[in-house]
């Protein structure tokens, strides 16, 4: 027992305390989380963007005509049908080293990849959400002379985005955990950390215990966050 | 006095199917400034599509609907700007959920008449006096009752200053208690002479506040007159066995 321990808090020391060894799983928390909400970010835009168009195409028989909202309408699809048929991975790497082959910036290209990725499916959630929001709303607003766009964004993408709230947490919970695969492009996140640390102490079990931890707390701080939104907004129309 | 009213609204020959079903059959409907029109007929008779054609919430398959003499069928009009000018009030109130009242009730004429915050405030507050619900301005509409969202709903509608009122059944869906209170707002519209277009069940309220009542059926208009002529003298089969049912 007594011998478990001494090696226990040899283990520890040398994955983390030793060479201020801790400021790099610091370091990856943070890049971690920068990737991850900014992903997030441009992922929200570019769901809204899609959801808007779909929905545009599909209930306007009139607007169908256009053959602008045409082209953008099969460009979304096409869009949401790639990225939700291949691996995230694939999708990284490829941004990596075909896109973006001549820039090192990892940061700004695995934002770029998880942000596209996050857009097709945060542009299904949304969609959902604008389907559930009642058709007398559109409506209403269009009988006050407002047009499709102006219904949209004052009246029915607010209503929208609330219902999906709790879906939209859950993208960002699968975000953050996915966002670990982008040592594959050696950016240095919070899993890169334990990584570089076991190749340095030959030690497995302390690193990624310890970043399996770290990312769970992480995880339910952002649920916690999350619920709080919630509740705020629906004690807002009580 | 009696000078030549002014047209508002003029439908010809308006058809709307849906798919096989002919829901108009050739509607021909002129609204003056100041009447008061109130619909009546069987259910899935085409009341409702009828009224939603004249703000082209459904799309009319024939025929011309002309607003202040301008066709709004054809293709260059801009119904947008037309429909500022028709306040529609629906069965199920459908007030914006995520908005305030005060907010519903400014959104219209911030956004699109180009009033001021304050001016639109003060505009609706004055109408939200009036249906005395003046102290609702910072609710939601979830804490309202039926009856009071239907108020607000017309007051949301009168904030665009419109030239015409469509109301589609706007009690139906009302707890009976809360009828009267929106049956009043409606009658003390029309004693001011708002133009206004009211398909509803409520007979005595088409007997009382209609200037000329309109019976529809299979999707046409086959009886029109005054109260008097439309209740106490029937002329058509159709309509003496609706009333018969309905009275
Ligand atoms: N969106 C729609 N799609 C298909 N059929 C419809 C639609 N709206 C109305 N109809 C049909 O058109 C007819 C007239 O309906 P409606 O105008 O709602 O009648 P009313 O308001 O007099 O009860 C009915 O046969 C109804 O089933
Ligand atoms: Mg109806």
């Amino acid at each position: 027992m007594k011998e478990f321990f001494a090696e226990f808090s040899k283990d520890f020391t040398q994955s983390f305390i030793e060479a201020d060894r801790w400021k790099l799983y610091l370091k990856g928390i943070g890049v971690t989380l920068e990737v991850t909400v900014l992903a997030l970010l441009i992922g929200l835009v570019i769901g809204l963007f899609i959801s808007v168009v779909r929905c545009l195409h599909d209930q306007n028989p009139s607007a169908r005509r256009n053959p602008l909202l045409r082209i953008l309408n099969g460009f979304c699809h096409i869009y949401t049908t790639v990225i939700r048929g291949t691996p995230m991975m694939v999708q990284l790497l490829i941004m990596y080293f075909v896109i973006f082959a001549s820039s090192r910036n990892q940061i700004m290209v695995a934002v770029l990849a998880f942000g596209i990725n996050s857009g097709a499916y945060i542009s299904e959630i949304v969609r959902g959400g604008i389907m559930s929001v009642d058709r007398g709303q559109m409506e209403a607003g269009r009988s006050i002379g407002l047009n499709y766009l102006q219904t949209m964004r004052y009246i029915i993408i607010p209503q929208a985005l609330k219902s999906v709230l709790p879906s939209l947490g859950n993208e960002l919970i699968t975000l953050l955990k996915e966002t670990s695969i982008v040592t594959v492009i050696g950016l240095r996140d919070l899993t890169k950390a334990a990584m570089l640390i076991q190749g340095k102490t030959y030690q497995a079990f302390m690193p990624f215990i310890g970043i399996a931890l770290i990312y769970l707390l992480l995880v339910l701080g952002l649920s916690f966050i999350m619920n709080r939104i919630e509740r705020r907004l629906r004690v807002d129309e009580r | 006095m009696s000078a030549e009213k002014r047209v508002v609204i003029r439908t010809e020959g308006l058809e709307k199917a849906f798919r096989r079903i002919k829901a108009l059959k050739g509607v021909d409907l002129t609204i003056k400034d100041g009447d008061v029109v109130v619909i009546i007929g069987p259910s899935g008779s085409g009341k409702s599509t009828f009224l939603r054609c004249l703000n082209r919430l459904e799309e009319p398959t024939g025929g011309k609907i002309f607003f202040n003499g301008e066709d709004i069928t054809s293709r260059g009009s801009d119904i947008n700007r037309h429909r500022q000018k028709m306040g529609m009030v629906f069965q199920h109130f459908n007030l914006f959920n995520n908005m305030t009242i005060m907010d519903n009730l400014i959104l219209g004429p911030t956004k699109l008449l180009g009033l001021s915050k304050a001016e639109a405030t003060e505009r609706a507050q004055k109408l939200l006096d009036r249906v005395g619900l003046g102290d609702r301005g910072a609710n939601y509409p979830s804490q309202l009752s039926g009856g009071q969202k239907q108020r607000i709903a017309i007051v949301r509608a009168l904030c665009m200053e419109p030239e015409v009122m469509l109301f589609d059944e706007p009690t139906s869906a009302l707890d009976p208690e809360m009828v009267g209170e929106v049956l009043e707002v409606m009658k003390d519209l029309a004693m001011n002479k708002t133009t206004m277009v009211v398909v509803t069940h409520e007979m005595g309220f088409a007997r009382e506040v209609g200037e000329r009542v309109i019976f529809m059926d299979d999707g046409q208009i086959m009886e029109e007159g005054t109260p008097q002529e439309i209740f106490d003298n029937p002329q058509c089969e159709r309509l003496k066995s609706f009333l018969a049912k309905v009275l």
